[in-house]
């Protein structure tokens, strides 16, 4: 095993970049920011996090393809560099969403906390090895936290970062427990050494425990049921920028870590949900919690009033479906997961940042609240269509492109013969589902006229627009041309 | 011939005009519509000038798209498909015609409209399965926004309603196909690819795999008992979408089943052939039945529609290939003649009268008020009864003789349809236009009423002539349109199909 220092700081340029970053943000807001008006300031902060941020992803491209750092500490493969990117780009739309939007204190320390969250994103993407994962996750789970109370001035936002606390910690604490069982079991903290040690063993009591443990703390951070119950709230409670960040990024990273821990460290203990005979083993567990997910979110997003805790409980439904994807990413590679989650991501950014907009422009929780939006912004009303629809799956935007690869993989591994097969026939069937309640936010958006008390303009601002105007575009380039990300992961 | 492809082209760019002049003013956005529909209506009619027929698809494009799954942007055209697109040409214009009088938001509108018509090009000239499911969304979404925004009685629940009848039939054709990409190993979701590792599928495979297709595709084209969404989506519409749906959106159901669903799967479409006649005729007296007793004007129409959609089903149904010819005209025909009787009873009167109550409508002597809508009703009545002249007749005829080739029973209870759709035409026509029995002193309208309905205007006398002479000269010629579609049947995909369904 070598250890070359040189190589490791090579592949951290971009946490470097992000910390420095952050750093350089405090300060200068320390320093000349304070005299200033607070509309300058989050443009200031917000423009250097942004600037932070390419540096990052200028060197996550840079850092290339070169396989396992630093004795398998990282791995920078194909799917740490686009994963790195991808976080990277949602964690920049979202800090430029902010501009004239966020109506917080301390605007230079909220920067800075999603630069710290967009830190452990990143080292979640090329992470391959328990204490690594571990430091990741954390690091990237206590920011969101702070993320979720930002706002100090409302009672929901501190409820909500609360409630996301106590979930995440003991999320963190089962997973801890697993990591430990896991090296207790097999010796290492390495994935690759991990399975190949539970290539020979066979399977024990001591080995089930550990999977669970890993389980419910993956269920926790992917938001699915049951482990969800904290995602509505959150989403709710959160500023609309946190809960962009919660719900697109982190979910991104959060997903790309488990299938590395799941397929590269895991493997062997898998299991089969190919056939109906199956095998017992991590798979079928996570064929039951995406089972789950996909008709709990969708069937309980129908009975949501609040546009936040309808866009959660579509998250969990979308979870369900990104649990397909890993557990069809043995045959596919992760090609199909990472296209879902990246573009998943970036629809709710945009939803999320029309939310954003039009609360900072006099409230949005109701879904009524969006009344009118067609007449008051027809911007923001054209870009909410574009980021619905997508969420909804309707091409020829990203969103149908990604659950069509998702159900294709999952179908190609063994057809019907398996429930893999039938649960992607059931998302297929549930989008159905899920169209009603993204057309009842259409419909107020872009049908229902105002309430005559609201139908002020909302002045959007120049640097939101220019940001939703250009995920939308994404949006549509990447749903039409979709080998521009898949050509990633061809082998 | 090439140039089909501009059809689609076009109306997308169109959308996006209309929606930027609709910004300035609402004459331009007007005018910006019709100019591209009937843009698109001239390379299609110009591409049917220089058709020539053969066996099989000729390839118009054929790219790459998207390699990691074998996805190929291919379109392609044979006669089925070239009648189809010259048939929403017209309906797309005279649709436009009909919509003169929009007057909210109407940049909006016919961006909507367009991007509508855009998709339903789309899919009747797609080659490939992906590419023809992905146009058949993009017709989805304009719909719901058409007739929530612009529609009139219970508009939001009859919108969304046929909205997610038409996404869950569209999800049933999506797990079929990805069931059966997925199951072929090949990566291609070429129709003809398909088709040949489908062949070697078991039995029970192919009968799982037609029943979603078709069923979701037979969603759309009004099959009982899922019919339920067209007369509310229908009634709701705004008349030009009336005129859309009914015309044009219910054929690409049609389209889905004989194009992509009984090739495809044609062991498959032997075990279910006889569920689909028996549905289809069901259907064609049920809601001939329906439309018997129907109060609203519009009702009776929007069951009419589902009625004779059944016509077009039972001959996809009976297999046979003067039937299967016969369900192609009858797109045609009962395309062109439901735009017309939509555009007289939503456009010509309701914008009038304000009500489409026939026992309101009795009171009123429309033949009088309204001489040019009322004749052109009765035509377009004639038409839909399947009278001689017109395009209904040679349609229905030879959906009948094939029918009764294969099954004579089939056809014997279809006739019995005929005679209902008789039935309910002329009661409309009678209670709407023709009102109770007048004695001369009541003949005469009180003056004021004379005045109080505006003259029909000009772009409504366009629409209705395009559309009845079209009719007329299918009925005169049905040879002209038949000589384009019975070669497509030669083809080795649809001889799979046909031969697989004989019974």
């Amino acid at each position: 095993m070598t250890l070359s220092f040189p190589q490791l700081l090579h592949a951290l340029l971009p946490e470097a970049s992000l910390v420095l970053g952050a750093l350089i943000v405090l300060a200068v807001d320390l320093t000349i920011g304070r005299t200033q008006s607070p509309v300058r300031r989050i443009r200031a902060a917000a423009t250097l996090g942004l600037l932070a941020v390419t540096m990052a992803a200028w060197h996550a491209i840079n850092a290339g393809a070169e396989g396992s750092v630093f004795g398998g500490v990282l791995v920078l493969d194909s799917l740490t560099m686009a994963t790195r990117t991808g976080v990277l780009l949602l964690s920049g739309l979202t800090l430029a969403l902010l501009p004239g939007v966020l109506r917080l204190p301390h605007p230079a320390e909220y920067v800075a906390t999603i630069l710290f969250a967009t830190t452990g994103f990143t080292l979640m993407a090329a992470a391959q090895q328990l204490l690594v994962a571990f430091a990741a996750l954390e690091l990237a789970s206590l920011s969101l936290y702070v993320l979720a109370g930002f706002d100090k001035t409302r009672r929901e936002s501190a409820e909500a970062a609360l409630k996301y606390f106590l979930f995440g910690g003991i999320a963190a604490a089962f997973l801890l427990f697993g990591f430990s069982l896991l090296y207790g079991l097999t010796g290492s903290i390495d994935f690759m050494v991990i399975a190949e040690q539970l290539q020979v063993q066979r399977a024990t009591p001591l080995l089930v425990v550990a999977l669970v443990m890993v389980l419910v703390a993956f269920g926790f951070k992917a938001a699915a049921a049951p482990f969800h119950l904290w995602a509505p709230d959150a989403y709710q409670g959160a500023p609309p920028s946190s809960a962009a960040l919660i719900a697109s990024a982190s979910k991104l990273a959060g997903f790309v870590l488990f299938l590395r821990l799941f397929w590269h460290g895991l493997g062997p203990a898998a299991g089969s949900v190919s056939t109906f005979q199956g095998a017992p083993g991590w798979l079928p567990a996570v064929a039951i919690l995406a089972g789950a997910s996909m008709l709990l979110g969708n069937l309980a997003a129908l009975a949501q009033w609040n546009v936040r805790r309808l866009l959660a409980y579509s998250a969990i439904a979308h979870a369900g479906s990104l649990l397909l994807g890993v557990m069809a990413a043995r045959v596919s590679g992760p090609g199909p997961l990472f296209y879902y989650a990246a573009t998943y991501g970036l629809a709710t950014v945009g939803a999320f940042g029309v939310i954003a907009v039009v609360d900072a422009a006099g409230g949005c929780h109701k879904i009524s609240d969006l009344a009118g939006l067609q007449r008051r912004s027809p911007l923001l009303a054209g870009c909410l269509l574009f980021f619905i629809l997508s969420l909804a799956g309707i091409p020829p935007l990203a969103g149908f492109f990604g659950k069509f690869a998702v159900f294709a993989a999952a179908l190609r591994i063994n057809g019907l013969a398996g429930p893999l097969g039938w649960l992607a026939i059931l998302a297929i069937l549930l989008s159905a589902v899920a169209l009603y309640y993204y057309l009842v936010i259409l419909k107020q958006a872009l049908v229902t006229p105002a309430e005559p008390a609201q139908t002020r303009r909302i002045a959007v601002p120049r640097a939101a627009g220019v940001t939703l105007v250009l995920i939308a575009l994404f949006l549509l380039l990447t749903g039409l041309f979709p080998s521009l990300i898949l050509r990633l992961f061809r082998s | 011939m090439t140039a089909l492809p501009w059809t689609i082209y076009l109306s997308f760019a169109g959308a996006g005009l209309a929606l930027v002049a609709g910004l300035r003013s609402a004459a331009a956005a007007r005018w910006v519509a019709l100019v591209t529909a009937v843009a698109s209506f001239a390379v299609a009619l110009a591409a049917a000038a220089g058709f020539e027929p053969t066996r099989g698809l000729q390839t118009l494009v054929d790219l790459r798209w998207i390699p990691e799954f074998g996805i190929r942007y291919h379109l392609a055209a044979d006669g089925i498909s070239l009648t189809l697109v010259v048939l929403t040409g017209l309906a797309a214009t005279a649709g436009i015609l009909f919509s003169w009088n929009i007057r909210e938001r109407t940049g909006e509108f016919f961006a909507l409209f367009l991007a509508l018509i855009g998709g339903v090009y789309g899919v009747f000239l797609s080659a490939d399965a992906f590419l023809l499911f992905v146009f058949y969304e993009i017709a989805i979404v304009p719909k719901y926004f058409l007739i929530a925004k612009w529609g009139s009685t219970n508009r939001e629940y009859a919108a969304m309603k046929l909205v997610l009848y038409s996404f869950a039939g569209s999800a049933l054709v999506l797990a079929g196909l990805i069931w059966a990409y997925a199951v072929t190993g090949r990566n291609s979701f070429a129709l003809d690819e398909l088709a040949r590792a489908a062949a070697t599928f078991p039995p029970g495979q192919q009968v799982g795999m037609f029943a979603l297709v078709f069923l979701g595709f037979a969603v759309l084209a009004g099959m009982f008992p899922f019919h339920t969404w067209a007369p509310t989506g229908h009634v709701a519409a705004p008349t030009a979408a009336s005129m859309l749906l009914a015309g044009v959106v219910m054929k690409l159901g049609a389209y889905g089943c004989l194009r992509v669903a009984m090739p495809l799967f044609p062991e498959g479409f032997a075990f279910w052939q006889s569920t689909i006649a028996w549905l289809a005729i069901i259907g064609i007296i049920y809601a001939g039945l329906v439309a018997l007793v129907q109060e609203d004007f519009k009702f009776v129409i929007g069951y009419s529609s589902v009625s004779h959609m059944g016509f077009v089903l039972l001959g996809l149904g009976s297999a046979h290939p003067q039937a299967v010819s016969g369900a192609v005209l009858q797109m045609f025909s009962h395309g062109v003649i439901a735009g017309l009787l939509f555009a007289v009873v939503g456009r010509m009167v309701y914008d009038r009268t304000h009500t489409r109550r026939l026992a309101d409508l009795r009171a009123l002597p429309l033949h009088r008020l309204m001489p040019f809508a009322a004749l052109t009703f009765v035509l377009a009545g004639l038409a839909s009864m399947g009278m001689p002249g017109f395009s209904g007749f040679p349609a229905e005829l030879t959906i009948l003789i094939g029918t009764w080739k294969v099954a004579p029973w089939w056809a014997v209870f279809a006739a019995a349809g005929v005679l209902v759709a008789a039935a309910f035409t002329l009661r409309a026509i009678q209670v709407a236009f023709f009102g109770p029995d007048e004695s001369p002193a009541a003949a005469a309208p009180p003056p004021d009423l004379c005045d109080a309905y505006p003259a029909i205007t000009w772009p409504e006398r366009a629409g209705a002539l395009l559309l009845i002479g079209a009719t007329v000269y299918v009925g005169l010629k049905p040879d002209s349109l038949l000589s384009w579609i019975t070669p497509a049947l030669q083809s080795p995909l649809m001889q799979a199909a046909l031969k697989g369904g004989a019974p």
